[in-house]
């Protein structure tokens, strides 16, 4: 079929126009700076400014925030991806699609939600406060229910990250543990293992593909998000997406953002790269 | 099979149809509009687009320097900026503005003359004023049960994790500058250190830096004090009679909002048209009775309810404006206030 | 130990749809209250039709959505057979600088593709957009269509051209079939994508031009607002509708192809957006 091979072509001159050279501009924006006089020289002072405890710990901070978000996501997802995976449950399909449902809502929507419900007296502690009323009401109780009160905290923010992610840690790790080969799992019981011993042994290594799509899937938005740490953390916590988007839209200096926008390119490729010693290769160029 | 390519082709149709209304009234002369957020009663334009048969198109945007960057990058072609003072005179001495014909714009008559010839235009031929207002703190009276007069009670741990500040850069080291006597337009480096220092420590009582959803969260009493604009305060107290706002005995920023067309416009006639129609008594009354803030236009004015205008929050007394300074333009400090900003955003 | 089970998933289930149902039930809240409910109306769901700047980036959503997943279907499908028809040198390149959109994070996205216009001196604004969507579509479906084409059995082909049929009768009865549950599930997955996406339509438009989550982050950076709310429960009854209705037709599909005993999901076919955007 190689007659179809022109077909590509006009993808590949898009591709270049519109992915490569666009990344072209922003190592060059990086690596360039205006000379007082106007010219354009090469310099890394961009770089260099970055190298100051200040903007490290953004980052450091960054990460920090986007690894207790993939270990809780990791931590909630796995159990139900493979309760959902395991029991041929009769109404395991539209559970499966339940789970993908809030994917599809607009994560703008369920952050603003999380607002809605931590605020000091938005629907969670006004909930609380009407048990307490009821209860002196009808049950003559005194109760003080505690009140949340983690908006603008750290707290809010990794909530609201592991709200929006836990689907996309659920999906890979399901799809990859329904595919098992069940044989494989009535052998091991077959052979005197109990559930403990074929989880560690078999369930366990086959799933870890997926797991490793999975972690890919959440770290990565994670550490880049500039949305959730605005809208529930009250500005007060600069993650580096916060940095970049700063610099575009209101200090203008475009080649410190481009700067650390390689910065943070550089930081996923090395995750990526680290957590690819432990996959198959990917063939299929498939989704995951 | 059949039949998906069948709902295919009909998606496309309707793509299609979609994208072309959206081209529909090319044939009219077209102006574009880069307003504050919210910050129009959207009648007004909507008239002004009838009256003339001229298209309006209206964009925002939430902060100054977004705004800047916007219009800088040379992206985009606005033919009526909303810019504050310090920003004016900054596009100024950028020399990016149009000088104004006032000639096609006769409702200027109207505009008090308090508000003609200020500082960053001296000789008013850049800008006409859109509204105005001070800069102070909202205060729950339910929840602070002393008198706000300085702008230290923002530094009391009484009031920890029960203080909202604004999340713009000028306007909270303005406070901070004010707070401890200094000018906010200080160029004066040991001074925004001092300031600095100030935030930094202040950072801890703040429970959030927040935009306009002061207003609504102030409202839901969230919090028992706040930074806001004399404007946003207004709109807060009609919506919740315990709220109320003072302007701190130290002094404060006095804003204003004015309309100016950038240099490159193509469309200087008919955005001289729109500022003028913006200047019409009746339509800004109708803006100011919308927004809440307060209005230049002296006729406008007259044409207010009697508790509105006497409103002190809205129209303060002169011996307060006198404590008030409006903002100059700092971008030769620029570097410094950025950095500073950054610091105390990304302290612990 | 099932009862474990069963309540684990439903906390789980209630944990993802809480806020979601709350969003629902305050939309029809008579006051502004998070907390209170004071009574019944449908006041927000009127003025969310009536609000201009909502209805206006509602329907450009819509309208990039469409247009830049149909565009991206299209040129996705074809530039898929022309790689899988590469040598393999070539295939990995083109592979591989595909794949950059869908690594990239959004922010880095957005900001190179606004780079670009900015170089080239392109007003933001629906064109700037569309092309944005467009260029990170295209990478998925190019990911959706792929394996399809490796599952497909080549000789099917080569036996139609045998048995006397032209290249193109054989494409369109041989391999369009094979392919089109990766094609469909690229263009829904364009779709969502193009729907939902707000970082990288932040950078690239301007002009007016405003979609959906970039008019819900201002209006929610401003304060809360019931008409948000009544959004949501609307976006939410359609996406649950559409879910139904594309799972149904999928499954339907799948079980009169798939034999019997394959191991499979049963016939669900697992469209779902990237956490891309976020």
């Amino acid at each position: 079929m190689k007659q179809y091979r022109w077909l590509a072509y006009p993808y590949a001159v898009w591709m270049i126009i519109f992915i490569v050279v666009p990344l072209m501009l922003v190592l060059f924006f990086s690596v360039t700076a205006k000379a007082p006089d106007g010219s354009i020289v090469l310099t890394l002072e961009n770089f260099k400014k970055f190298w100051e405890p200040m903007y490290i710990n953004v980052l450091i901070r960054s990460v920090l925030l986007a690894v207790y978000s993939t270990v809780i996501c990791l931590v909630l997802g796995y159990p139900l991806a493979l309760i959902l995976a395991g029991r041929d449950f009769k109404r395991k399909n539209i559970l499966v699609m339940l789970a993908v449902i809030p994917m599809w809502m607009n994560f703008l929507l369920r952050t603003y939600s999380w607002m809605t419900l931590l605020e000091k007296n938005g629907t969670i502690n006004a909930f609380f406060g009407t048990l307490e009323r009821l209860a002196a009401t009808y049950l003559n109780m005194e109760l003080t229910l505690p009140r949340v009160n983690i908006l603008y905290t750290e707290t809010a923010v990794i909530l609201g990250m592991v709200y929006n992610f836990l689907p996309f840690m659920i999906l890979p790790i399901y799809s990859v543990v329904s595919k098992l080969d069940r044989s494989l799992i009535e052998a091991a019981q077959d052979l005197g293992g109990n559930n403990l011993v074929v989880f560690k042994r078999v369930i366990f290594p086959l799933s870890l593909p997926g797991v490793l799509s999975g972690i890919t899937m959440v770290f990565m938005p994670a550490v880049t998000t500039f949305v959730i740490s605005r809208l529930l953390g009250g500005a007060q916590f600069m993650l580096i997406g916060n940095l970049i988007e700063r610099q575009f839209l209101f200090s203008n200096d475009w080649g410190f953002g481009s700067a650390l926008s390689i910065i943070m390119l550089l930081l996923i490729l090395l995750s990526m790269g680290f957590m690819s010693r432990y996959e198959k290769e990917n063939s299929g160029g498939g989704l995951w | 099979m059949k039949r998906v390519i069948k709902v295919m082709f009909l998606l496309a149709l309707l793509a299609m149809t979609f994208s072309l209304a959206g081209c529909g009234d090319s044939g009219k002369p077209t102006l574009k509009v880069f307003n504050w957020f919210d910050y129009i009663d959207e009648s007004v334009y909507k008239a002004f687009e009838k009256e003339y048969g001229i298209r309006v198109i209206y964009d925002t945007f939430t902060t100054n320097e977004d705004m800047y960057a916007k219009v800088v990058s040379g992206n985009a072609d606005y033919d009526v900026l909303f810019p504050s003072d310090y920003m004016i005179k900054r596009l100024i001495n950028e020399d990016r503005l149009a000088k104004l014909d006032f000639n096609n714009i006769p409702n200027y008559k109207y505009i008090d003359d308090r508000f003609k010839d200020l500082d960053f235009d001296p000789n008013n031929e850049y800008s006409v004023p859109y509204m105005w207002g001070t800069l102070g703190i909202l205060y729950n009276k339910e929840m602070v049960d002393e008198p706000v007069t300085s702008w230290d009670i923002l530094w009391d741990s009484k009031y920890s994790k029960n203080i909202f500040m604004y999340a713009s850069q000028r306007d909270a080291i303005g406070v901070a500058l004010k707070r401890l006597g200094f000018s906010l337009n200080s160029r004066n480096e040991a001074e925004l250190e001092k300031a600095k220092q100030s935030l930094i420590e202040q950072k801890p009582l703040v429970l959030a830096y927040v935009g306009d959803d002061v207003k609504d969260k102030m409202v839901a009493e969230e919090a028992a004090l706040a930074v806001v604009y004399s404007g946003d305060a207004i709109y807060s107290i009609w919506e919740n009679e315990n709220l109320a706002y003072a302007v701190p005995e130290e002094g404060t920023n006095l804003w204003f909002d004015s309309m100016v067309v950038p240099k490159n416009s193509k469309h200087k006639k008919e955005a001289e048209l729109f500022i003028n129609w913006m200047c019409d008594p009746e339509n800004a009354l109708k803006n100011t009775m919308y927004i809440g803030y307060s209005t230049p236009n002296s006729a406008a004015y007259d044409m207010l309810p009697d508790e509105v205008k006497n409103d002190k929050s809205a129209y303060p007394d002169d011996e307060i404006l006198e404590k008030c300074e409006v903002f100059d333009d700092i971008s030769d400090v620029l570097d410094i206030y950025n950095r500073i900003w950054d610091e105390v955003m990304t302290a612990n | 130990m099932r009862f474990l089970r069963r309540s684990y998933v439903f906390l789980v289930f209630l944990f993802l749809y809480a806020p979601i149902i709350i969003l629902i039930v305050y939309s029809f809240n008579a006051s502004k209250s998070r907390g209170h409910w004071t009574g019944f109306t449908l006041q927000w769901y009127r003025e969310l039709f009536k609000d201009r700047q909502i209805m206006n980036s509602l329907y450009n959503t819509i309208a990039i959505a469409l247009l830049a997943s149909l565009i991206a279907t299209i040129v996705g499908t074809a530039a898929s057979i022309g790689i899988f028809n590469m040598k393999r040198v070539k295939r990995e390149i083109m592979l591989n600088i595909n794949y950059i959109p869908v690594l990239n994070p959004d922010i880095v996205t957005g900001i190179s593709l606004m780079l670009l216009f900015s170089s080239i001196k392109l007003p933001l604004g629906f064109t700037s957009l569309l092309l944005a969507h467009v260029t990170f579509n295209i990478p998925y479906v190019v990911l959706s269509v792929m394996p399809k084409l490796k599952q497909m059995n080549k000789h099917l082909y080569e036996a139609a051209l045998d048995l006397g049929a032209t290249p193109f009768y054989a494409f369109k009865k041989v391999i369009l079939p094979e392919i089109m549950p990766g094609v469909i599930t690229g263009f829904l997955l364009a779709l969502t994508l193009s729907f939902d996406d707000f970082v990288i339509s932040f950078f690239t438009t301007g002009n007016g031009v405003s979609n959906l989550s970039i008019t819900v982050e201002s209006l929610a950076r401003r304060g809360i607002s019931p008409k948000l709310n009544a959004l949501s429960t609307i976006m939410f009854v359609s996406v649950l509708l559409l879910l139904i209705i594309v799972n149904i037709r999928t499954s339907k599909d799948e079980n009169e192809r798939r034999p019997k005993n394959e191991k499979s999901y049963q016939g669900n076919v697992f469209v779902s957006p990237s956490s891309h955007d976020i």
